[in-house]
């Protein structure tokens, strides 16, 4: 015996095919009435269950059709902090990952710290977790960044000691290779620190940005990360006012990530040469030394967003980042 | 007048169980004095049933299988004591400290802040219940009934004005000897000692006679006619009388209780795991957070003092934790370590501080068991003392319109478990410093202050929106020893050897921007910068080369990105 329990006033008489069976279907959206109307709850009743098509039917009911399924709501997208950016994918979406990759020197940190200085300027607290502890305080400070805001966390301590240790034996040569830069042992302990640090900052809410930056990790080691812990970092997320931003070489999120951004090679304008600097040629652009790096154009390319529900298509931008100097 | 008293029986047990609460179901025995001569000095009901009573030798009270011994604890009895001042004070700002086991409050005029005098006296024996008190509560219209009430009746009483001979009528008259009886078994110095004994030695010449008169009760003494009770015991007797009635009135003697929140635990056996410790520690934080709580006050700094067995490979020296550079990043650190002796035994001290003021046992347990697990304290522990410094609650007016941010009691357990993660010092808020040095910053502790709405409004500039981003450099850390070739003192090839893709020919180059500083220090530094770019395969990026010319290498120092 079994039954099912719907609303009488929701059910309507509508047929779709299901593996070649004519399989009755019931609605369990609550009509107009039930929503503004009257003000009583629904009746229901219990329809009965005697013969086995009946059942089948009465199990399927709870089943609602792909094309039925509420849509999702679109999330709140806030700025980069950068225009031509904002122009392309329409900002950061909250409460979804966002990949950011790219090569050295493509402008993936130019770009993390502009939206961690607009989401400062938003009075929002921002997180960075930084797996090979890369930031550079300066730039920090001149992309704009408040600094009472933001969170530092700066995974991988083998690199600490290596410093205190050159400035104590006063700068041996040896030093810097005995512990050279994120090696693979240390890649390894700095991602798995990450992951964890991750894992808490999500669990501790409250932050409006929070970036992980994986930038200088080696592919290899970067894609060691389950596709489950992306899904985890995804899920805890959602729903909140958080951007999880992720900065890498090549995108490993996979389908977790709502937003894909690869940033391409950069170009370079140089004071004094910009005619000669439309593209970087070694023949061309052989400036003298006393030539100001002035501003960097950067190439965006949206790979994959979920924002908008046209086919996927890569489209591009550019534009140009300034030195601090540069005034 | 209102006024009640909150009396505590039996207090050197009731501090006992105060600190050990498993034990009140089992038969227990305080004692005390100079081993081999210590004498069983209080017990419990239980420990009375199965024959132990005060006096008893420890010898003979340790024949009893059943019975828990416990050395008296003034440290304990004391914590006791300032918890039941504690009770005292959050119902009125006018409380006397009658003896150690007992208080009184002026209620005039609570009864419009906390209801009816019932509903105040089972408040008041709920809060001291909460503190880990056993007391006895009474509300009486003048303070001596209410003390008598409260040493007479157990649980809650309430006399009605008018009615105080009829209520304490069935007491003994033994009770209104019980406090010089209490007083006297405290202690101090020799003086002192000598008048209490005198004074013991009159109250049992009172009691002996009126015990020869046939009165046993204080309604018997209330009845005795005053004029024929002055010829035989004097002003004294008239005054036995005037309290036996309830008719005696006095004013209160209110003393201001000073805010020192402490708890200690002298540990039969010692210690060497941190979770027998942390079971400790959680019982001292419920017991301070409860006082601070009874007062409307929080705390912002924890002091932990635990006194360690003296062991042969301890260092006896003064020994600080922290981290061994970085002396100005140390100031600002939330915890902090001391490790030395006092006489033949070693301390450890840990402090924890708060940014905000917080109140939360649960939280501060688990911020002490990072840290003690990040610092250990290298030997057992025979001794716990915690104290916390009161703060005024903090005041936060949420807005409307005001974006999220983590909750200070959230994010500080959050920094805690990633600085055991990463490092203590690897994860806070930074702070550049006023030097062109290179990595010229610290590390401060990260708090997430809300700015008020006015602030707000100044900060946020639409312009900053549209300038154009600013480049950013990678660093990396250790800056990466690189070979390079020059031509005519520029770079022309950069080789790495520890990082692959740095290394090519020099495809541009700008340069060198020369610094120095901190010559007259041993820490001086000299350096010639420059900007290049290097060709690796297909791809072009930018580097920042250094010239150290003090030491005289070369190094990639970080990545223009």
């Amino acid at each position: 015996m079994s039954s099912a329990v719907v609303p009488t006033s929701a059910a309507q008489d509508r047929h779709f095919a299901f593996d070649g069976e004519d399989v009755a279907e019931v609605c369990l959206q609550p009509s107009r009435a039930e929503l503004f109307g009257n003000g009583r709850p629904p009746q229901r009743v219990i329809l009965p269950s005697s013969s086995e098509a009946f059942s089948t039917d009465a199990r399927l009911a709870s089943v609602a059709p792909a094309s039925r399924l509420a849509v999702r709501p679109a999330p709140e997208m806030v700025s980069s902090g950068i225009a031509a950016m904002d122009a392309l994918t329409g900002g950061l979406p909250r409460g979804c990952l966002t990949e950011i990759c790219g090569p050295a020197s493509s402008g993936r940190t130019t770009l993390l710290l502009s939206a961690v200085a607009a989401a400062t300027r938003r009075r929002e607290f921002c997180a960075l977790v930084d797996a090979s502890d890369t930031l550079d305080p300066q730039s920090a400070a001149a992309a704009g960044i408040e600094l009472e805001r933001f969170l530092w966390v700066r995974c991988g301590e083998h690199s600490d000691h290596a410093r205190h240790r050159h400035a104590e034996h006063d700068r041996v040569e040896h030093d810097y290779f005995e512990h050279g830069y994120v090696e693979n042992g240390h890649a390894e302990q700095s991602l798995e620190q990450l992951l964890r640090v991750a894992d808490l900052l999500l669990e501790s809410g409250g932050f409006g940005l929070i970036v992980l930056d994986l930038g200088d990790l080696p592919p290899q080691t970067a894609r060691r990360i389950p596709l489950t812990t992306w899904f985890r970092f995804r899920r805890a997320v959602e729903h909140t006012p958080t951007i999880l931003l992720a900065i890498e070489r090549q995108s490993i999120a996979g389908s977790c990530s709502s937003l894909l951004l690869k940033l391409g090679s950069i170009k370079m304008g140089l004071a004094g040469n910009r005619a000669c600097n439309q593209r970087m040629d070694l023949q061309c652009v052989m400036p003298t030394h006393m030539q100001l790096l002035t501003e960097l154009e950067i190439t965006v390319e949206v790979v994959r967003s979920r924002m908008d529900r046209k086919p996927v298509r890569s489209v591009g931008t550019t534009f140009s980042s300034k030195t601090a100097w540069a005034g | 007048m209102p006024f009640a008293c909150i009396f505590v029986p039996n207090f050197p047990v009731a501090a006992i169980f105060r600190a050990e609460p498993e034990l009140r179901a089992h038969a227990v025995a305080i004692f005390e004095g100079r081993p081999p001569l210590e004498k069983v000095f209080a017990v419990n009901e239980n420990a009375s049933r199965v024959g132990i009573s005060p006096g008893m030798t420890k010898a003979q009270a340790e024949l009893c299988s059943e019975l828990t011994l416990r050395p008296r604890s003034p440290l304990q009895e004391s914590a006791t004591h300032a918890a039941l001042l504690d009770c005292a004070q959050s119902f009125s700002p006018c409380v006397e400290e009658a003896a150690a086991d007992t208080a009184i409050l002026d209620l005039a005029g609570m009864e419009s802040l906390f209801g009816t005098l019932p509903e105040i006296a089972r408040n008041l024996f709920r809060c001291s219940a909460d503190l880990g008190i056993d007391g006895n509560v009474a509300v009486a219209s003048n303070p001596d009934a209410a003390v008598l009430a409260a040493r007479g009746f157990s649980g809650v009483t309430l006399i009605p004005y008018g009615k105080e001979t009829e209520c304490l009528g069935p007491l003994p008259v033994e009770v209104l000897f019980a406090d010089q009886a209490g007083s006297a078994s405290k202690g101090g110095s020799h003086k002192k000692d000598k008048e209490k004994i005198s004074g013991l030695r009159k109250e049992n010449e009172f009691l002996e006679t009126l015990d020869r008169w046939g009165v046993r009760n204080l309604q018997a003494l209330a009845a005795l006619p005053e004029i024929a009770l002055s010829e035989r015991l004097g002003q004294e007797g008239l005054r036995l009388q005037q309290l036996a009635r309830g008719a005696a009135s006095r004013t209160l003697v209110p003393i201001q209780a000073p805010a020192v929140f402490e708890e200690a635990i002298e540990l039969e056996f010692p210690i060497v795991l941190l979770e027998p410790l942390a079971f400790l520690l959680n019982r001292l934080l419920d017991q301070i957070c409860a006082r601070l709580s009874a007062r409307a006050l929080h705390t912002q700094e924890l002091r932990l003092t635990l006194e360690l067995q003296n062991l042969a490979g301890i260092n006896p020296e003064l020994e600080t934790f922290g981290i061994p550079s970085e002396s100005d990043e140390a100031a600002d650190l939330q915890s902090r370590a001391q490790h030395f002796v006092s006489g033949r035994q070693s301390k450890f001290c840990r402090t924890l501080r708060l940014p905000l003021p917080m109140l939360d046992p649960k939280l501060f347990l688990k911020l002490l068991q990072l840290d003690l697990n990040a610092h250990p304290p290298g030997a057992p522990i025979i001794k716990i003392h915690l104290i916390a410094e009161p703060a005024r609650p903090r005041s936060a007016q949420g807005g409307l319109f005001l974006p999220p941010s983590p909750e200070p009691e959230k994010l500080e357990l959050t920094l805690a478990r990633i600085a055991g993660l990463v490092g203590e010092f690897r994860v806070g808020s930074l702070e550049l410093l006023d030097t062109h040095s290179p990595e010229s910053f610290r590390m401060r502790h990260f708090v997430a202050k809300t700015a008020p709405p006015d602030k707000l409004r100044k900060t946020s500039e639409p312009a900053e929106e549209e300038k154009s981003p600013v480049a950013a450099l990678r660093m990396f850390r250790p800056p990466l020893r690189a070979s390079v070739t020059l031509e005519n003192g520029e770079p022309l090839r950069v080789n790495c050897s520890k990082k692959k893709e740095v290394q090519g020919n020099v495809l541009w180059k700008a340069g060198p921007w020369r610094s120095s500083g901190d010559w007259w220090e041993r820490k001086a530094w000299a350096r010639d910068e420059w900007d290049i770019a290097l060709q690796n395969r297909d791809e072009v990026a930018l580097y920042r080369l250094v010239h150290d010319l003090l030491g005289g290498g070369w190094f990639v120092e970080g990545t223009y990105d």
